[in-house]
């Protein structure tokens, strides 16, 4: 048994990238996402990691840097968060289609207007459909592993597809946590060297990002959907590896709670945990609930969710994102096209909370279970905690 | 359905990348022409300064010793015209 260390996440997340060997770092600070970033330049600068940092002068370089670094084939890792996500926008586009596996993790936070600093998934439901693996941890220790887990699946050569690791700003990134750290050796033997299937090399010229006309535009696409899907076995098999050495059992979907409950909350990211709490007290009160928590959030695990979903109702899908003029929240949007001509459905309840860092205590979950059983929860939406008493 | 695609999408390299370097000349960009570059040999003093401007670098000498481009990879930008130091070269609407 590895020793503890009582360390915040994001510190963690980059002692991580140490342990990986990143060769490039190309990032541009932004709360609450600048610990991660600000650690490994310290690592680059002391002698502890032999990396090439690019200081960057904003998000959109900080992802055109990690572009042309990893097409050089180096190991390359970025971070960001909330506006500067957005100004990478169209990067990540680039990034996923000359299928290049940068990683990044992404501390999820709200996106302004009003300005906002506080955590939510705002920023990432805006960036559903770059092309990236994107998966959602719930606490330091699995943000650690996953992180190196992160660069096994991008690199994969049957994957090849940029990564995104989300976890929740401030509530996670800035958490204090007892960590258990792997040494280099474990790693090394988990991770090996990246080798690029293709890299800018002058011996073997070729042409990286070219115009794709009309008449190859599609199938270009066609090709980058197919290995992110083509991705789903690959992350299973990473994770159960990272399971076998790490003593873990992380899967695609998780569950928990009573076994076929006919009630199921949904999560996704830290809010888990408080759900998790809630619904182990209502399984103690002899309540008929539990949970399935999604862990890979793209490519959307279809079958591994109806599994985990399977005899249930009613689904309590909690989303931590608002889509304005659509029927509900962007993860009940994607289970109800999941859930569309499924035998035997079950209903879908959306509540949307936690938005913009508004603070959900376990007890609220409780009360949300109860509103749901007693049908008091809006067909659509509800924008729980929302102050209309005017 | 497939007529208006270059290749199947599982024979495209890896992130569309262009493995095969000088393969441009594959691509006829001469059909995008509305201007056609026309010789008058009476005029032309053949020194060539319509090969060295050419963007696409199609013009070269042919066995007549004129400079004349080739018309798979003009596309009718008329730079030539313009470079022309006796005017020897007129841009034509093309008829097709």
């Amino acid at each position: 048994m590895l020793k503890r260390v009582g360390i915040e996440v994001s510190l963690a997340v980059a002692e991580a990238v140490r342990l990986a060997r990143a060769d490039v770092i190309s990032a541009y600070p932004i709360t609450p996402q600048t610990h991660i970033v600000e650690e490994l330049s310290h690592y680059v600068a002391n002698g502890e990691l032999d990396a090439e940092f690019i200081p960057v002068e904003s998000e959109h370089s900080a992802m055109s840097a990690a572009v042309g670094s990893a097409a050089a084939g180096a190991r390359t890792y970025t971070a960001t968060s909330s506006q500067g996500l957005a100004l990478m926008h169209e990067i990540l586009f680039i990034a996923s289609a000359m299928r290049l596996p940068i990683v990044m993790t992404v501390a999820n936070r709200s996106l302004s207007g009003p300005i906002s600093i506080w955590n939510d998934h705002s920023d990432i439901m805006a960036e559903r459909d770059i092309g990236w693996v994107q998966l959602f941890v719930e606490d330091g220790q699995e943000a650690l592993e996953l992180s190196m887990a992160a660069f096994k699946i991008a690199e994969d050569h049957r994957v090849l597809l940029p990564t995104i690791i989300n976890m929740d700003g401030f509530i996670l990134t800035h958490m204090i946590e007892p960590i258990e750290f792997p040494d280099q050796k474990t790693v090394d033997a988990f991770l090996p060297p990246f080798e690029p299937a293709m890299r800018l090399d002058p011996a073997h010229p070729v042409s990286m990002g070219p115009v794709g006309v009309p008449e190859v535009y599609l199938e270009a696409k066609k090709q980058c959907e197919q290995a992110l899907l083509d991705s789903k076995p690959v992350v299973k098999e990473v994770l159960d590896e990272l399971n076998e050495l790490f003593g873990r059992d992380y899967d695609l979907v998780q569950t928990n709670g009573k076994d076929g409950a006919e009630t199921r909350f949904v999560t996704m990211g830290s809010l888990g945990e408080s759900v998790y709490t809630a619904v182990e007290a209502l399984n103690a009160e002899g309540k008929d609930v539990g949970q399935t928590r999604i862990r890979l959030w793209r490519p959307f695990p279809v079958e591994e969710f109806l599994a985990a979903c399977k005899g249930a109702k009613r689904l309590i899908v909690i989303d931590r994102a608002i889509s304005p003029g659509s029927v509900c929240g962007p993860v009940a949007q994607e289970l109800k096209s999941v859930l569309y001509g499924q035998p035997n459905a079950p209903e879908i309840v959306n509540v949307i909370c936690g938005i913009g860092g508004r603070d959900v205590p376990i007890e609220e979950f409780k009360e949300i279970y109860a509103l749901a059983q007693a049908g008091k929860l809006e067909k659509t939406y509800t924008l729980w905690g929302l102050n209309s008493n005017a | 359905m497939s007529k208006n695609s270059i290749c199947a999408w599982q024979e495209l390299a890896l992130g569309c990348a262009v493995v095969e370097p000088g393969n441009a000349s594959q691509l006829r960009t001469g059909d995008w022409r509305t201007l056609i570059p026309v010789l008058n040999e009476e005029e032309c003093i053949k020194c060539g300064m319509c090969a060295v401007y050419c963007p696409e670098f199609c013009i070269s000498e042919r066995e007549d010793e004129f400079y004349r481009p080739d018309f798979d990879y003009c596309k009718g930008c008329g730079i030539c015209a313009n470079i022309c130091p006796k005017d020897a070269i007129k841009m034509v609407m093309e008829e097709k």
